[in-house]
């Protein structure tokens, strides 16, 4: 079980460590990145709150090792908003009350992110769908799903 | 952390693997998505000394026509099968198994291999493999070998595998001519296993069944193969889709009872879901 040496990118920043092979890519995240907005829930690939963007596709981050994702590219929620510049998504998310508790809420961010990504016009059966990776305990989903609708009836503002 | 303790090796050729395979003896296991294993490793449902990731060996990832069949890489992710027209168009079962299989983030890491490689009696690729009679290549330091998907499954999560052997790819056998293909399952949960499912292909030609093959999963510690007696060159107008289902799930012996669900029960949807997909598959042909 020897600790292997490990490089990747998180959010665009080169991160480098020593980690044990069982360390999960999330616990990487959270413990060595101090990257806290990927939350764990039940940590065996149920719930989805731990999603990130590797390699620009939304997987579990509890479902990996940190070694198998030397060398690849993540992204995690900080690096889709800042509180002062929200993504679209974010934005729609709070005007819609697509979170309660916010628990659940970065693996619906970042879920949302690569579907709408991959499906810039999807029908409500496809939104539905893609939502059904991902718990929430709190909100009854209805506002998850306003949020999403809006998000692909508003896209983003354009600038200037 | 939550796994116990393993050593990690990520061969990046598939000689590397097999010998490191061979090396490590039995406690060894290859790691291909994960999505299944990750999860038994967290809840220490099991252990193992040694983890060989196949996920960075290129020989294993792939897509395309070979002969009269379709060749699929064991590391090729569901993702990229259900995103790939040449899969679509050579084995339609298969894609149309894939969206039911987890959830899109599961089906960016689950691999066609490693679905097949768990053996859950309840998955999808499994069924397809046995319904269309797909061949399961391996290699291991003792060369390579080409095992019937048929023969392949033992049991719950057993199979044919040795320790130190490797699913390489498969080959799904492709089916010319007017043809109809159906999955059906029902699941608790969309993303859940299924409680019970069934698939369906069959081949026409003028009004008569030439061919056809109805697949069960769920229903048993393998997925398994319902007998079609008199079906091939009948009509399909003259075969009523329940009496099919009625038949296909009669001999069943073992059905599985666990709190989702009663044995019983699952032989009742079972019987439901091969009579959904019988129509289904009829209706496609039908148009072909």
């Amino acid at each position: 079980m020897a600790e292997m040496e490990i490089e990747m990118k998180v959010n665009g920043r080169s991160r480098r460590a020593v980690v044990e092979p069982r360390l999960t890519l999330a616990d990487f995240l959270r413990e060595e990145c101090h990257l806290t907005g990927t939350h764990l829930g039940c940590e065996h690939g149920v719930c989805g709150a731990c999603t990130v963007l590797l390699d620009g596709d939304a997987v579990r981050s509890c479902l990996m090792f940190a070694v198998q994702a030397d060398g690849a590219q993540v992204t995690t929620v900080e690096g889709l908003g800042s509180p002062d510049a929200l993504s679209p998504i974010q934005e729609a998310f709070r005007d819609h009350h697509g979170l309660q508790c916010g628990f659940c809420t970065p693996g619906f961010i970042v879920s949302v992110t690569a579907f709408l990504r991959d499906h810039p016009a999807p029908m409500v059966e496809e939104i539905r769908s893609a939502l059904s990776g991902n718990l929430c305990r709190c909100t009854g989903y209805q506002g998850i799903l306003a949020a999403v609708q809006a998000a692909v009836s508003d896209p983003a503002p354009t600038t200037g | 952390m939550k796994p116990a303790p393993f050593t990690y090796h990520a061969p990046t050729d598939l000689d590397e693997a097999v010998e490191l395979l061979s090396e490590l003896g039995d406690d060894v296991k290859v790691l291909a998505g994960g999505q299944s294993l990750v999860p038994m490793l967290a809840l220490r449902l099991t252990a193992f000394d040694h983890l060989v990731d196949v996920g960075r060996i290129d020989e294993l990832r792939g897509i395309r026509a070979d002969g009269d069949a379709l060749w699929i890489g064991a590391m090729t992710t569901q993702a990229s099968v259900e995103r790939s027209s040449i899969a679509a168009g050579a084995v339609p079962l298969l894609s149309r198994a894939t969206p039911l299989i987890g959830h899109f983030q599961i089906r960016n890491r689950g691999t066609v291999g490693g679905s097949v490689a768990h053996a859950d009696p309840a998955a999808e690729y499994p069924a397809v493999a046995v319904t269309l009679d797909a061949d399961l290549e391996t290699i291991s330091v003792r060369g390579r070998r080409t095992i019937p998907a048929r023969d392949f499954f033992l049991g719950t999560w057993t199979t044919q595998l040795a320790d130190d052997e490797l699913l390489v790819g498969i080959r799904f056998p492709v089916w010319a001519g007017r043809t109809g293909f159906a999955v059906e399952e029902m699941a608790q949960r969309h993303g859940d296993f299924a409680l019970a499912g069934a698939t369906v292909a069959i081949a026409l030609e003028g009004q008569t069944i030439t061919r056809c093959s109805i697949g069960l999963f769920g229903l048993g510690s393998t997925p398994l193969r319902a007998p079609v007696d008199g079906l091939v060159g009948a009509r399909p107008a003259d075969v009523a889709g329940k009496e099919i289902g009625d038949a296909a799930v009669a001999a069943l012996d073992g059905v599985p009872s666990d709190i989702h669900a009663s044995g019983e029960y699952r032989t009742r949807v079972g019987a439901v879901m091969v009579a959904r997909a019988w129509a289904s598959a009829v209706e496609e042909a039908g148009r072909g």
